[in-house]
């Protein structure tokens, strides 16, 4: 027994932080991403709770009154009002949410299915599979995801739902690139060659084994992710191809605020500040996310 | 005499590569006893892994056959049954590759525990910790990751994972090459302990010669793909027949038993290995050789079995009709 404790001794000096703590620790020392984190919870805050704190909830519908309208920001209505009279303050809170929601549902709908595919052509790398897999995700990536998405976009009915369609639409090939790549190199890792040895399933492997290892990167693209697809859900809707009026995202408060640059110049430059601010804050943070899974390049 | 366990017969594995046919292993025959531990040296690149692999069933080999107590099981281990699986186990050199980061000390033991089914569900967590206790690791490690241990504890749960499933034949490939001198004794301990109670079977692989003259019951030695000497481990240090060998021992510097014990006797090589894309005609240790004659650079030897404990290959020793 004493011999066992003493070779135990050896060991128990090696550091043995936590690995949560030790994560928070390198995603604090960069304090631009703990201002990203911030900036997000805010953001966050105000978007679900919108009706309670915006000082004209009601404003973020189909209102109006003309005599307030196209007022510059004043003590009263922060970011001046539109030209019907709305508060513009309230509607980009509003806003909020309906780019939160997109990039959320864009996200979760694109991201399973993009890892899936991504886990099953890295596994059978070498394989008619992963041609088929990786062939299709090339034809998408050939084409910028805006475009891609815009084409599809343009088919369906313009309304939200069919705008998150189509964003998913291009979004998961890249989720599958990533965890493809991530995979085939995982695959030669003796950790998988002994599971497969034992006789584990494949969903044991690829979901238990390589998955795992996959998920910070995936966490850390998702957050860079969030702002990009807030970019390309605010330009569908300013074409037109997204939220319908007379409720708004930024994208379409832009669209409707750039017809009266430049005189009314704060009915377009405050919701796009608000655009810029969000994706600042998720790209903030998800530099710091880098730091703390240790990733080079996404 | 002893069951043979593991026979492998002329087995050759070739890789392809854009520099050309890599013939890593390239005809070897061995046979390897129940309850053994049966030494493989060679220099790096000599195709120890390669074996290694072919016999875990990791590569199907280009050409020969294996027998598992006499079943053959040279087709890789997708073909292999559950059973085969469950009794041929293999530790890597690099426990840092081998345990998977994200998964703790408990998942990665549990596994061949639940898939080979031996423990009913509530026997399954007591298998656990008396694994663990096996290789003298305390409980509380369950819990940990893999990063969160040193290189001689991950060997340790590498070994325990190997163990799980009862197996008869392990094979490691050079499990303690990648630690430190003072772990790898105690590792050396504890796989020595493992043999003796649960009757395993060891296909050590290393490239430490004083290693092998401690624990191994039979010694080859390989070169550039081929097995130049098999013999009794006592034989084959006291009485070295193929030239490679007697170079290999006469390099060893001699040392206190207890300093034997400890210190790592790498092969110290005179002149370089070939490259085993260019493998040169007739002997391939001819260049190297200081007994080289005529016939060595045209004519490949014969295994020549001088006595039944001792075979070698070299033009020197002629077959004893
Ligand atoms: N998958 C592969 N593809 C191509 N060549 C390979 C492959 N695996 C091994 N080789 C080559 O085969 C030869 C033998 O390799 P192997 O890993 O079996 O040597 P080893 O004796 O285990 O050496 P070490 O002591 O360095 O582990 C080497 O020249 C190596 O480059
Ligand atoms: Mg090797």
């Amino acid at each position: 027994m004493t011999n066992r404790n003493s070779f135990i001794n050896i060991f128990s000096k090696t550091k043995r932080r936590r690995s949560f703590s030790r994560g928070w620790y390198n995603f604090s020392r960069n304090p631009l991403s703990v201002v990203g984190m911030i900036i997000l919870l805010l953001i966050i805050f105000a978007a679900i709770f919108a009706p309670y704190i915006t000082p004209f909830p009601e404003h973020a519908g189909a209102f109006t009154n003309f005599r307030e309208a196209s007022k510059p920001p004043s003590s009263t209505y922060i970011f001046g009002t539109d030209s019907i009279g709305r508060d513009i303050f309230t509607r980009v809170i509003f806003g909020y949410r309906f780019s939160l929601i997109l990039s959320i549902v864009v996200l979760a709908l694109s991201i399973p299915p993009g890892v899936i595919f991504g886990l099953i052509a890295g596994y059978y790398q070498g394989t008619w599979i992963e041609i088929i897999i990786m062939r299709i995700t090339d034809v998408f990536i050939a084409v910028p995801p805006f475009v891609l998405a815009l084409a599809v976009a343009a088919m369906l009915s313009p309304n939200l739902f069919n705008q998150m369609m189509a964003i998913s639409f291009v979004w998961w090939t890249w989720y599958c690139r990533l965890v493809y790549t991530m995979t085939t190199s995982l695959c030669h890792e003796d950790f998988v060659t002994e599971a497969k040895l034992v006789g584990a399933s494949k969903t044991h492997i690829l979901f238990r084994e390589i998955l795992p290892n996959c998920m910070g990167p995936i966490l850390t693209k998702m957050t860079l992710d969030m702002g990009l697809v807030i970019i390309v859900g605010s330009s569908l809707s300013f074409i037109g191809l997204g939220v319908q009026p007379p409720k708004s995202d930024l994208g379409t408060m832009i669209a409707e605020g750039a017809r009266r640059l430049p005189s009314e110049w704060w009915a377009a430059v405050f919701p796009a500040i608000a655009i810029i601010v969000v994706i600042l804050a998720f790209n903030l943070l998800g530099d710091g996310l880098k730091d703390v899974f240790n990733i080079e390049e996404v | 005499m002893k069951d043979e366990i593991l026979t492998i017969k002329n087995v050759k594995k070739f890789f392809t590569t854009p520099q050309g046919v890599v013939r890593a292993v390239d005809g070897v025959s061995l046979s390897v006893k129940k309850g053994e531990t049966f030494g493989l040296i060679g220099e790096s690149g000599s195709g120890k892994s390669t074996l290694a692999y072919v016999v875990a069933g990791i590569y199907i080999p280009t050409q020969g056959s294996i027998y598992f107590n006499k079943q053959d099981i040279g087709k890789g281990y997708r073909k292999r049954s559950k059973y085969l699986k469950k009794e041929i186990r293999i530790i890597f050199q690099d426990p840092g590759s081998s345990l998977n980061p994200r998964r703790n000390i408990k998942q990665i033991i549990e596994l061949p525990v639940k898939v080979h089914n031996t423990f009913k569900n509530n026997h399954k967590n007591q298998r656990v910790e008396e694994l663990l206790e096996m290789v003298e690791l305390p409980i509380n490690y369950l819990y940990k990751y893999p990063q969160e241990l040193g290189g001689g504890e991950k060997q340790m749960v590498a070994i325990a994972r190997a163990i799980a499933t009862e197996p008869s034949l392990v094979i490691l490939d050079e499990p303690t090459s990648a630690l430190d001198v003072s772990i790898q004794a105690k590792i050396i301990k504890i796989l020595m302990d493992l043999q003796r109670r649960n009757n395993l079977t060891y296909l050590f692989i290393t490239h430490d010669l004083s290693l092998m003259r401690n624990i191994a019951s039979r010694v080859a030695i390989m070169y550039l793909g081929k097995v130049c000497e098999v013999a009794n481990t006592s034989e084959f240090f006291k009485k070295p027949l193929h030239p490679y060998t007697q170079m290999l021992l006469s390099s060893i510097p001699v040392l206190t038993k207890e300093e034997e014990l400890l210190k790592p006797q790498k092969i110290v090589p005179v002149g370089e290995i070939p490259s085993p894309v260019n493998v040169p005609p007739g002997c391939s240790f001819h260049f190297r050789c200081s007994k080289k004659m005529d016939i060595c650079s045209q004519k490949d030897p014969e295994m020549v079995e001088i006595s039944k404990t001792h075979i070698v290959r070299c033009h020197l020793y002629k077959k004893i009709d």
